[in-house]
């Protein structure tokens, strides 16, 4: 595998810092674009995400159509104060109910397909403590500029300190320890996605619409293989925003999001006939915790359920009927 | 075109509105400023975050000095007079801690945002918000985002631009980030200063009243203590820092003393200065040490009278926004536009909790308030209703 796609579609938002230039070439080609922040109780970043990207990325610079919040049923003020800095907020429960609630962040970026308008819908974690305009450009431009790109990953590489020599790069624990060599494995060329698990990512209608979406954590997963399988690596552009500061998520809970993630890819590697014959997997994940001296077992149910490719739901068919959907493949 | 004084102050409510309508693009340049550290020598990142912003509002001469300082210029109308508004860019918190900002209904909280990340902040929003309501202004603007104001850097990129600069500058408006209301438009004298002490590596231990630096130090503070200060012309002496010694049960060696001497009359501070040098030689002297007073910053008395137009309009225009005026003399930027005999003015823009500690917050409603008053005073001195002719 040689670097060229590497060098070609790996990116640095300071390329895209002329937002003038950007928001004209939006308008040129006549795209719109959305914003969804999928939450659950967030209010402590929220106000700031919304009021920086409405400000700088709607008043000041119009490359946003809409800035939208669409909640998993947040127990503390995430839609209260994003409403009230501008936002447009939905419960996901409330979007398409027809087809019964279900509760991760994979429904909501699903939700957002049907709800939103924009030709490109840029999804943004809404838990980033650094939030700069950046994170929405640095996603959306090459969408822009380079017609073949459809899909645009983040990712965050900003050392504290460099001697400009050679220095290892790369994605969190549950990246680096699972997905990484799980790609090398079976994928090789997706393991060039320098931080695959990323939550921030710009996507265009015609691809988001005609994909599954699994609820929880394996959506970043199958999005990454259903795209390759179906238009390739040059599809792919990933942008380094520089450095993201966020809560840490502890151990435990990387087990339970590997373990996830290894259920959906499994589950994609066979249905595309790269693994053949699977055995029934067992769905229980068993992690351990002490009382004084005992020990036991704590018991977690996870699957990842699935969402179908949103263009085969008829409520979206027909909304969008009098405009350009993509008929299914 | 404005016709009075009058006349600006009967706009004020509708300014107000007006400037509220962009409290999410003031906020929006404080969270980006605020999260840049910036301490005293090391401004620079804010620095060219200041000029990328001055260059995207199409500000001329956009540039920096050999002070360090961010410039950039709104010209005016006629361009005859230069008004220079200053807000310093360091901050006095440490580069490592965590300077992300949150913002939540009604507040935003972080670390340096009223010393002075709301000042930058308001600095780089201010030619959105004259453009916004219309304003276009007879004189030049003069924006500068100053360098070293704090401490050590003891108003030097201030200095630098007033000492260098070719601009006939007219008057001088210094922004703050708190408190809304407050006035200052004299500087006190000020003597800012660390008494260093320590002991020789030969220092005897055995000889009578050996103590250790930091006992030594006692008794230079108690010294000072017993100096009679006059209650006119005010004066006072403020402990500002004291640190010695290391970890263990080691007898100290070094300490050093930070204070500030503050008084309406230079030749007190000149006076204490040479007394507070004296107590610390003798003290040293007895016990076997050396100690030196190191002057890292000064400021000599002066400014605008009471009476003089600027303030009394700037008073005016904090009643006509129903705010009571807190004059207080600076120790800040103001005191290089005093050095120069520039008329000037230090204002704040809000209200705040907790200042100077990790969870400060600003209130946000008052931000508008804070701002109409700059500009309510930007068109008064414009329009020559500040001139003490």
């Amino acid at each position: 595998m040689n670097n060229g796609w590497l060098r070609a579609n790996t990116l640095h938002h300071s390329a895209f810092r002329d937002l003038g230039r950007l928001v004209a070439e939006k308008e040129r080609l006549g795209l719109t674009v959305s914003l969804c922040i999928p939450t659950l109780n967030e209010q402590a970043t929220i106000g700031k995400e919304v009021v920086v990207f409405r400000s700088e990325l709607q008043q000041r610079y119009p490359l946003l159509d809409e800035i939208a919040v669409i909640d998993s049923g947040s127990t503390d003020k995430t839609l209260e104060v994003a409403a009230g800095f501008g936002a447009d907020t939905y419960l996901a429960s409330d979007i398409l109910p027809q087809m019964g609630p279900k509760r991760g962040k994979g429904e909501n970026l699903w939700k957002a397909i049907y709800q939103l308008r924009g030709d490109i819908i840029v999804y943004i974690d809404a838990d980033i403590k650094n939030i700069h305009p950046r994170f929405v450009y640095g996603l959306v431009a090459p969408l822009v500029y380079r017609p073949e790109v459809k899909y645009v990953k983040a990712f965050y590489d900003r050392p504290l300190a460099s001697s400009g020599g050679v220095r290892p790069t790369g994605g969190g624990r549950v990246t680096e320890i699972l997905v990484r060599p799980l790609f090398s494995l079976f994928f090789p060329e997706l393991s060039q996605i320098i931080q695959p698990l990323s939550g921030e990512y710009a996507v265009r209608r015609e691809v988001l619409e005609v994909i599954p979406f699994p609820i929880g954590y394996g959506v970043e997963t199958s999005h990454l293989l259903d795209v390759y399988t179906r238009w390739g690596m040059d599809a792919f552009a990933q942008t380094d925003l520089d450095q993201r500061i966020h809560f840490n998520q502890p151990t435990l809970n990387l087990g339970r999001m590997a373990f996830t993630i290894l259920q959906t890819f499994l589950s994609r590697a066979e249905s595309l006939g790269t693994i053949a014959e699977l055995p029934d997997l067992n769905r229980v994940l068993r992690q351990f915790q002490a009382h004084d001296d005992e020990y036991e077992t704590v018991e977690f149910e996870l699957t990842d359920e699935e969402r179908p490719p949103m263009i085969e739901v008829p409520e979206y068919r027909r909304m969008r009927s009098s405009s350009d959907v993509t008929q299914p493949g | 075109m404005v016709d009075s004084f009058a006349d600006i102050l009967a706009r004020l409510p509708a300014y107000a509105e007006t400037v509220r309508r962009l409290d999410d693009i003031l906020l929006t340049n404080l969270v980006m400023v605020a999260e840049i550290p910036s301490p005293t020598f090391g401004e620079h990142q804010r620095v060219q975050w200041v000029l990328d912003r001055f260059n995207e509002y199409r500000l001329e001469h956009c540039s920096t000095d050999e002070g360090g300082n961010a410039l950039g210029i709104l010209p005016g109308r006629t361009g005859e007079r230069n008004i220079l508004v200053v807000a310093h860019l360091d901050t006095p918190v440490d580069e490592n801690l965590d300077h992300t900002v949150a913002i939540e209904p009604g507040l935003i909280s972080g670390v340096g945002l009223a010393d002075n990340s709301l000042g930058a902040a308001a600095l780089v929003t201010l030619p959105l918000v004259l453009s916004g309501l219309g304003i276009e202004l007879d004189s030049n603007l003069v924006l500068m985002g100053s360098t070293r104001a704090l401490g050590r850097g003891d108003l030097g990129g201030t200095r630098f631009f007033l000492n260098n600069t070719d601009l006939q500058v007219d008057t001088g408006l210094c922004l703050e980030g708190v408190r809304l209301g407050r006035l200052s438009y004299a500087s006190i004298g000020m003597l800012r200063g660390v008494i260093h002490y320590r002991l020789p590596d030969e220092y005897d231990w055995t000889r009578f009243g050996a103590g250790g630096a930091i006992v030594s130090m006692n008794d230079i503070i108690s010294r000072i203590l017993e100096i009679p200060l006059p209650r006119r012309p005010r004066t006072a002496v403020v402990f500002s820092s004291i640190e010695g010694g290391g970890p263990g049960s080691k007898v100290p060696t070094h300490a050093e003393l930070q204070l500030e001497v503050r008084s309406d009359s230079g030749d007190i501070v000149n006076d204490l200065q040479r007394r507070i040098t004296n107590i610390a030689t003798e003290v040293a002297a007895f016990a076997g040490g050396e100690a030196t007073f190191e002057v890292i910053a000064r400021r000599r008395p002066g400014g605008l009278e009471f009476s003089h137009p600027l303030p009394e309009r700037a008073r005016d225009i904090l009643t006509a926004l129903d705010l009571p005026a807190r004059i207080s003399p600076s120790t800040a930027e103001l005191s290089a536009f005093v050095d120069r005999e520039i008329p000037a003015l230090r204002v704040g823009l809000t209200s705040a909790e907790y200042l100077d500690e990790e969870r400060e917050q600003l209130q946000i409603a008052p931000i508008a308030i804070g701002i109409t008053q700059v500009v309510a005073l930007l068109q008064a001195i414009d329009q020559g209703y500040c001139r003490d002719e």
